[in-house]
């Protein structure tokens, strides 16, 4: 055999690590279609808000038990990633677990302390399923979940349950081919939860068991590197994005609508012409106010999308969605992603450029009914915990509809033309401001 | 009582200044509730002898409403108008009963140029307490069971949650909180420009909810701190046909009763 499950091995890594830059590399060509958002500000800020939302978690612990269960997975996530540089480095040179002898006895207890972790991590799974399937809250039975997102959640957590069975049958095996003393396999580890697994395998043959362990840590290894491509096609995206997302985010504060600078000029030309001048002029005039694609949105908005876990904590607190309105700012972010996914496949097949589909985010995902459903209350944003704003993309789509197409509902074009006519979005004249002095 | 309410024009002509700008706001000028609410803040400030004015009728909306509807152009077009005119007085510093006029002012019009210190009235009064020009004892109010509505761009928009609470608490009332308040407070359902048109089709209206939620208090007041706000729980109220028992009152008029302005 020689050599041959070093190459084996190889060519896996290859092309697994390929297929995964090709997926990263597609995400963002397809991000920076959108608008530049300058966001290059505040740096120390950034990595602040950073680390306490991303690393930190701190959002989730709106919902205590959820935020625990889900630490649980996310430390064990991170972990198991330091047990898999040595599964890669053994693969690759022929060994077997080739820090035992480097770290001696920090070896045994990483080992042991992976084991647990992997034990915690399957308990918080079979919650996360039951939460999800059998007590089923309502988040996540609304009706953009319906099929593929609702799929998606649960492949995800038997995903994590086969690859931490896989890991501790490894383990298992590994304990009893060490008892017997076995070629190569050295006396090292220590393994509180796979010793509960030893008597599946007792009795075995040596080489049915080296038959096993190699059939588990092959799997194993084999189940990463595809958990690692199905990233890209999953809601759990955002295990990698969240860090930029939460880093690129808006620290100002939530009320503060962007302001449009191009209209800025164009007003200022209107009413103060002789100081419109020494406003900077723009490298190209706007072609389009407002958004009806995915074109027209800033680049962070796009990233949003892609970081989205669909958890739902959005459209739970919405006042639009709670009262039976079609508007979902869950259902905001799904659709601008799969509409980005669309545009991105479509310059994939096109080979690097875009060819017009007919189509667009605005009406071909994004109904006026639910834009006009939202009272711009912010609680979407406040509740997200990977910091995505779905009220900027509902407010720049907003701008579209009334300023590109005049398609304001009939009642709030009168309350603008109140507006324009006489400063008050009543028709009260403005000379009639101070009555209230006089009145009792 | 009557009130004084001088305007920045008629100082101007008088050779004098204000302090500070009181920035009515449409609801304010215009609706009959909110009049009521802008006449108290305006007792609280006579009777602090504060040095303020109005805009009067050189006051113009904010532009926020059409911002939030979508029309940024005519909201550049009513900022830049408001700025020239808070400018051409020198205006710095601005206070303000109504949390969208507050917020569009502190935020949004820096970037256009305007920049002012701008405070909403619950942060006013709170520091004229603070200054000892304002003096408050329960009154009428005391142990009263009073629930307070955060509204969404006084409270998430601009983290100002405590204000509002501590002068409720001055007034030896009890303050109880609904199950969803401060950042999770729900929306009253006026916001985005809500309140000038019908809603989308739903099993439910939004202030409805919102007063429900205040109802399940058993609070006998409902303070707010918003016009607009106020005008949906008094709307909810009344379908609710609780208007007898519960009261929907801005935390200015708690402050005007408490002290027999
Ligand atoms: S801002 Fe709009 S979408 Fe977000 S929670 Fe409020 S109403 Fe819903
Ligand atoms: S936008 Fe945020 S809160 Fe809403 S579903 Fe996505 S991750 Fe969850």
């Amino acid at each position: 055999m020689g050599y041959l499950p070093n190459f084996i091995f190889l060519c896996l890594l290859i092309f697994g690590g390929g297929f995964f830059t090709r997926n990263i590399l597609r995400i963002k060509r397809n991000i920076l279609l959108g608008k530049e958002a300058g966001r290059n500000d505040q740096k120390s800020e950034r990595w602040k808000h950073m680390v306490r939302v991303a690393l930190g978690q701190s959002k989730m612990g709106v919902k205590p038990v959820a935020a625990a269960l889900h630490l649980v997975v996310y430390i064990g996530f991170i972990l198991i990633n330091i047990e898999l540089l040595e599964i890669i480095l053994d693969g690759l040179l022929g060994t077997h677990r080739l820090f035992a002898p480097l770290l001696g006895s920090i070896y045994d207890f990483l080992i042991g302390s992976f084991e647990i972790l992997a034990l915690l991590v399957l308990i918080a799974v079979i919650f996360f399923w039951t939460r999800r399937n059998l007590v089923k809250i309502e988040r996540f039975w609304k009706s953009e979940m319906k099929g593929w997102p609702k799929r998606d959640a649960d492949y995800i957590l038997y995903f994590e349950v086969v690859l931490m069975l896989l890991f501790l049958s490894m383990n298992a095996t590994d304990a009893l081919l060490q008892q017997q003393a076995a070629e190569s396999y050295i006396k090292a580890g220590s393994f509180p939860v796979s010793q509960f697994l030893t008597p599946l395998f007792e009795g075995l043959g040596l080489e049915a068991l080296i038959l096993l362990e190699r059939s588990f840590w092959w799997a194993h290894i084999t189940g990463i590197i595809i958990f690692l491509n199905y990233l890209y096609y999953s809601k759990h995206l955002h295990i990698l994005l969240a860090f930029p997302n939460t880093f690129y985010a808006n620290l100002d504060s939530q009320g503060k609508f962007s302001i449009d600078t191009d209209i800025k000029r164009e007003v200022m030309l209107m009413l103060f012409p002789e100081k419109a001048a020494t406003e900077p002029e723009s490298s190209s005039p706007p072609d389009k106010f407002g958004a009806s694609d995915v074109f027209d949105l800033k680049w962070t908005q796009l990233m949003n999308a892609y970081s989205c876990t669909e958890c739902g904590r959005c459209t739970e607190v919405c006042p639009a969605n709670q009262t039976g309105k079609k508007l979902s700012p869950r259902k905001i972010m799904m659709d601008t992603r799969d509409r980005l996914e669309e545009v991105g496949i479509n310059i994939n097949v096109n080979k690097g450029v875009f060819e017009d589909d007919q189509k667009q985010l605005l009406n071909d995902y994004i109904s006026p009914e639910e834009l006009w459903a939202c009272t711009s209350c912010n609680a979407c944003v406040e509740a997200c915990p990977v910091a995505i704003d779905p009220l900027s993309i509902i407010m720049d789509m907003r701008q579209y509809l009334v300023m590109e197409q005049s398609a304001a509902p009939q009642e709030l074009n009168a309350m603008m033309g109140n507006i324009e006519n006489n400063g008050a979005p009543w028709p009260f004249s403005n000379q009639d401001r101070l009555q209230w002095i006089n009145e009792k | 009582m009557s009130v004084e309410v001088p305007t920045l024009a008629s100082l101007q002509a008088q050779g004098k200044k204000a302090a500070v700008v009181f920035w009515v706001g449409c609801a304010g000028s215009f609706d009959d509730r909110a009049k009521k609410i802008t006449k108290a803040f305006v007792k609280i400030l006579n009777h602090t002898q504060t040095s303020f004015a109005v805009l009067g009728t050189e006051e113009s909306c904010t532009g926020d409403p059409a911002k939030r509807a979508g029309n940024e152009f005519l909201f550049q077009m009513q900022a830049l108008q408001n700025i020239s005119t808070l400018d051409s007085y020198g205006v710095t510093k601005i206070v303000t009963t109504c949390p969208h006029c507050f917020n569009t002012l502190k935020n949004e019009y820096p970037e256009l140029g305007g920049h002012y210190k701008v405070m909403h009235h619950t942060q006013f009064l709170k520091s004229l307490i603070k200054e000892g020009s304002l003096k408050v004892e329960g009154g009428s109010y005391k142990g009263k069971r009073i629930t307070y509505h955060d509204p969404c761009y006084l409270g998430r928009a601009n983290k100002i949650f405590e204000a509002p609470r501590d002068l409720i608490k001055k007034l030896d009332a009890e303050l109880v909180e609904m199950k969803a308040c401060k950042t999770k407070g729900l929306c009253c359902g006026a916001g985005g420009a809500q309140m000038f048109k019908d809603a989308e089709e739903g099993d439910k209206e939004i202030n409805i909810e919102r007063t429900e939620q205040a109802l399940d208090t058993q609070a006998e007041i409902i303070a707010a701190a918003c016009p607009f706000c106020n005008t949906m729980m008094t709307d909810g109220i009344k379908n609710k046909k609780q208007e007898d028992e519960v009261k929907i009152m801005d935390v200015a008029e708690l402050i005007a009763n408490a002290n027999n302005l």
